[in-house]
């Protein structure tokens, strides 16, 4: 750190990168307490468990090679090779990788990446709930938390990424890069997977499966909105000068940016993130005429529709964009329900997969002939670009290798609990332990009584 | 003698990078970490598959009846 300013650059940009992590701890709270609250009490303890063991997965995949891929993939296939140079230093035996007094910003860098794929993961892990082998979601959780999405973000969601280079792909807060690849990617499994035990009746009529806990889904929400506001100033290069950009910015003026590098604020994203919020609690709640678990997804699919682009939009914008996605995915959910007997225990891949597809192509009419980023010769926004894009992310590094991984799965017998296994509850187990030892306290105390 | 590479801090920090101990072996402590990593995989899988054919095997009509209605 040569000087004052660079130095306080340096550790303002660490701090703030380190407390984005926090607040995005917040949201895989959130989505344990919504998939615990989802499932039936016969399946608590599994559940939780199944999506608390993503972080230490992923987070051991993601050091051993998911930073890797980040950085050595923007070219690659379209554009050249992988890029061995630039992937050394975020190799897992760099020095850089670690405790080093040289470099702070890695480590914080690295984490805030990290938490993303938590949450690409644990978008899949809510919608297979309880009939899913924990061995099987665990493989599923390591390819898009530490894999594919990471390979979406180092085409769509970096300053050289080919796709934003050669498709104008924009999409600053994520719609497509996380949101529309872990539900295109859920729904991949959940094709093979097939629905739960009773979920359809027998002339295909959809069953309802209430939440055990409507409370915890509730909170569980609001858990995310708030990690939500990490996950958005995370997107951000928090403050960086022309200079240090070298695109064709010009003046001496400093900004925060959106991932491209390109100028956005942190006010207009405040303004955009609550809008489009509002947009969607007040349009889901209509649409679901009230129902608290669409109302609040809704919530969330709003913000999302919107998030591709955020840094830009005007909150009026944002408003109505939060508002048009979630009645849409909204239908679209009971639409393939119906036709394809897909159950979505939680409704991620319409709240995620197709509220993030539609933010991506919107974007790319309302942002038409924008700039996708500083840098000399990239194509501007265009609604092509952005429909191939939401496709990529959806459709060729979602819903494909999830497929494909599943179906092996499903043939070598590991995918699926066995049927008994699945009616009496994966908690067998515990539950019994718990019974029997409530039972023994209680007789032991009523003995007491009576003496 | 330091694990770390450094006895004392009398030193400028801008001339300090890696400060963690046994530099130079970073390629067998990832080798230790991915085996645990692929060994934690194999020894869940396998316990998991034994855990749900007892569970299959033993299910009962009354506790699969209590399970469910307790909902």
């Amino acid at each position: 750190m040569d000087g004052n300013l660079d130095a306080l650059t340096t550790i303002f940009t660490e701090f703030y990168y380190w407390v984005t992590v926090v607040f995005m701890f917040l949201i895989h709270v959130g989505f344990c307490m919504y998939e615990v609250g989802a499932s039936r009490r016969k399946n608590h303890l599994h559940t939780l468990m199944k999506n608390v063991m993503i972080i230490p997965l992923v987070t051991v995949t993601f050091f051993f090679f998911g930073w890797w891929i980040y950085w050595a993939f923007p070219s690659f296939p379209i554009m050249g090779g992988i890029d061995f140079a630039a992937g050394q230093a975020n190799l897992p035996t760099s020095e850089t990788m670690a405790t080093n007094l040289g470099d702070r910003i890695t480590g914080v860098f690295w984490a805030a990446f990290l938490l993303f794929s938590w949450t690409a993961a644990s978008i899949v892990s809510g919608s297979v709930i309880e009939r899913i082998r924990s061995s099987a979601l665990w493989v599923h959780a390591v390819l898009i938390g530490s894999v594919w999405w990471i390979i979406d973000a180092a085409w769509g969601w970096h300053y050289a990424g080919w796709m934003v280079q050669k498709l104008g792909y924009h999409d600053a807060y994520a719609s497509g890069v996380i949101h529309a690849i872990a539900g295109g990617y859920a729904l991949g499994v959940l094709w093979v997977l097939g629905p739960r035990l009773g979920k359809f009746a027998e002339d295909g009529t959809p069953r309802d499966i209430p939440p055990h806990n409507p409370w915890m889904v509730t909170l569980g929400i609001f858990m995310i909105y708030t990690g939500f506001w990490g996950f958005y100033a995370a997107c951000n290069v928090p403050l960086i000068s022309p200079e240090v950009i070298g695109g064709e910015i010009t003046g001496t003026t400093w900004t925060a940016t959106n991932i491209y590098l390109a100028p956005t604020s942190l006010g207009a994203i405040t303004f955009n993130f609550l809008l489009s919020l509002s947009g969607g609690l007040m349009a889901s709640y209509l649409v679901s005429k009230g129902d608290a678990f669409w109302t609040f997804s809704g919530g969330l699919a709003g913000i999302i529709g919107a998030s591709a682009g955020n840094d830009l939009y005007h909150p009026m914008q944002a408003l109505i964009i939060g508002a048009i996605v979630p009645v849409l995915a909204y239908k679209l959910h009971y639409y393939v329900e119906r036709k394809f007997k897909i159950d979505d225990a939680v409704g991620a891949v319409a709240v995620h997969g197709y509220a993030g597809f539609m933010g991506v192509v919107i974007a790319g009419f309302v942002l038409w002939g924008a700039p996708s980023s500083p840098f000399e010769g990239y194509a501007t926004i265009n609604p092509l670009g952005q429909l191939v894009g939401a496709i990529i992310m959806f459709g060729v590094l979602g819903f494909i290798p999830a497929f494909v991984v599943t179906k092996i799965q499903a043939s070598m017998g590991t995918l699926r609990i066995p049927a008994e296994v699945e009616l009496q509850g994966l908690d067998f187990g515990e539950n019994q332990a718990y019974e029997d030892a409530v039972a023994e306290i209680t007789r032991a105390n009523l003995n007491l009584v009576k003496s | 003698m330091s694990t770390i590479g450094y006895s004392s801090w009398a030193v400028d920090l801008a001339d300090v990078g890696a400060i963690y101990p046994f530099q130079g072996y970073e390629v067998p402590m990832v080798i230790v970490g991915v085996v645990f990593w692929l060994g934690w995989h194999v020894i869940q899988a396998r316990r998991e598959s034994e855990e749900l054919a007892e569970a299959a095997k033993t299910a009962s009509a009354e506790r699969t009846k209590a399970a469910i209605e307790r909902y």
